[in-house]
């Protein structure tokens, strides 16, 4: 087939003509990562739209999570990992030595693989943010916060006659909306998800992808899913990485009907790379 | 439609299997829908009632290949969610047997109205009819071989000479006028004639909607977008 959609193997990202409906929320630019002296991230260039939902997509290994934990300067944590390249949010580069990567944190929240409540009750595992940052005034005002936020999650009906249960003793996916209200409670701009539902059935999964949806309207989300059907119903722009590289990033409807790298179809249709 | 060598294999085999068994579905239908118009042709040329009753009758063979195609397909979408190439190949399996299946139909039409033709004296045009047919058949043929092999030259060239089937029904057309016109007792079996020319120019319609298919599956574009406005169309009236 000599006119096959998808080209031979390429260095070079493709990048598919975006209509910028949304402001660019987060620009990294050369982006490279190496934990030790492996690199994990080869010179990733992306512009992430704000007030919409961007997919990583890509086999295990490929470097989509190191990309995410970047964007919040998660890498920080390891020693060995060194972080080149400039990632900017709102045109303010995050990786300045000025950037106290705690406040950062509360700017760019974060949601992983496994719920991980704090061993407290579900009030004070809301309350913990807006607290060491000194976002409440007082009780009141503290109330008022983990109110809205379990409301934003979706989670306030089910939770609001027992906020002084321990977060544990939710299910699992009540659990995983208990962080995402955590998260929410301190104001971010950024929520970043590592496999959000990977842990979920498919009606708590349906849940957080309703929640997914609606936090579009005031957040700018990315989302790092091995599901591609996950990708496909919650994201407005997908990225697919592989090998360290981003190949292919483009609206998500184009990438899984008509995605330009070999290399996209393949990992997509399940077929060997 | 086969996933040529370098589409690649799925590392769940029975998902290639299964698209490879949908391919074969489609082409069966597509080689049954061609000889069922091509017998139909010869029914015309030899006055062949025989052939022309097993014409009408294979319709209900190629009815069945559509449901159990559909089937497939529900099947695929249903329980292996195919995406981007394997995606494309389903919807237009999906779209091109349901225009095998109007090929069937409208063969089945030009069979009965043989048999209508037969009981009358023959009509001097059928020449002009077998020509037609010949080509509308070729074009069916070409779009066919496109789907198999995957090369969309051949959709793209029946795409390109729709024009010349639109040609040869619009001269049809006037000769039988004129015919009916000229002789009242051929009134009957003009009309016989003037709608298996236009079925066949409806054949010739879905051998163009296959090509557009073809190429919608193979490149994840629509033909329309490439075809030069306003540029005249090879004329092959020849």
């Amino acid at each position: 087939m000599a006119d096959s959609a998808a080209p031979a193997h390429t260095a070079k990202t493709v990048y598919h003509s975006v209509a910028n409906t949304h402001p660019v929320k987060v620009a990294a630019s050369g982006v490279e990562v190496f934990y030790a002296d492996k690199q994990a991230l080869h010179g990733i260039n992306l512009d992430i739209q704000d007030r919409s939902v961007t997919a990583f997509i890509g086999p295990s290994g490929c470097g989509k999570s190191t990309f995410l934990r970047c964007i919040n300067r998660m890498n920080d944590t390891i020693d060995t990992a060194r972080v080149a390249g400039s990632i900017r949010i709102d045109d303010e580069e995050i990786n300045d030595r000025a950037v106290d990567p705690v406040l950062l944190r509360a700017r760019v929240g974060m949601v992983f693989q496994k719920p991980n409540p704090f061993p407290k009750s579900i009030y004070d595992n809301v309350a913990y943010g807006p607290r060491i940052h000194g976002l409440a005034s007082g009780k009141d005002e503290l109330d008022a916060i983990v109110e809205t936020s379990l409301k934003k999650a979706g989670l306030w009906d089910e939770v609001a006659d027992r906020l002084d249960q321990p977060g544990n003793s939710l299910s699992g996916g009540q659990q995983q909306r208990l962080v995402i209200a955590r998260a929410i409670a301190v104001n971010p701009e950024v929520i970043l998800m590592d496999e959000p539902c990977s842990a979920l059935d498919p009606i708590a999964t349906a849940r957080i992808e309703e929640l997914i949806d609606e936090l579009r309207e005031n957040y700018c989300l990315i989302i790092v899913t091995h599901s591609m059907a996950q990708a496909a119903r919650v994201s407005q722009m997908t990225a697919f990485f592989h090998l360290g590289h981003l190949v292919e990033y483009g609206p998500t409807e184009e990438i899984f009907t008509n995605p330009r790298d070999r290399r996209t179809q393949d990992y997509i249709t399940g077929r060997f790379g | 439609m086969n996933s040529p060598a370098q589409q690649g294999h799925h590392i769940v085999k029975a998902f290639s299997e299964e698209l490879e068994q949908l391919s074969a579905s489609v082409a069966t239908m597509g080689g049954l829908a061609e000889s069922m118009i091509s017998d139909a042709i010869d029914a015309i040329i030899t006055r062949d009632s025989d052939l022309a009753l097993d014409v009408a009758e294979r319709d209900k063979r190629i009815d069945a290949l559509q449901h159990d195609v559909e089937r497939q397909i529900i099947r695929l979408l249903a329980l292996r969610q195919p995406l981007a190439w394997d995606l494309r190949v389903c919807i237009a399996a999906l779209k091109i047997s349901a225009d095998l299946e109007r090929v069937g139909d409208l063969a089945k039409n030009i069979a009965r109205r043989t048999r209508a033709l037969n009981e009358a004296e023959p009509l001097p045009l059928t020449k002009s009819v077998e020509r037609m047919g010949r080509l509308v058949q070729r074009h069916l043929h070409e779009v066919l071989d496109a789907y198999v092999s995957g090369e969309i030259a051949g959709a793209v060239g029946v795409w390109e000479r729709d024009d010349d089937v639109d040609e040869h029904y619009n001269a049809l057309f006037r000769e039988l006028l004129t015919c009916m016109a000229g002789d009242s007792r051929l009134i009957g079996p003009g009309t016989h004639l003037l709608f298996i020319a236009k079925n066949l120019e409806r054949v010739g319609d879905h051998a163009t909607n296959i090509a557009e298919l073809v190429h919608y599956a193979v490149t994840g574009s629509e033909l329309t977008a490439e075809r030069p406005k306003g540029t005249p169309l090879e004329s092959g009236a020849s």
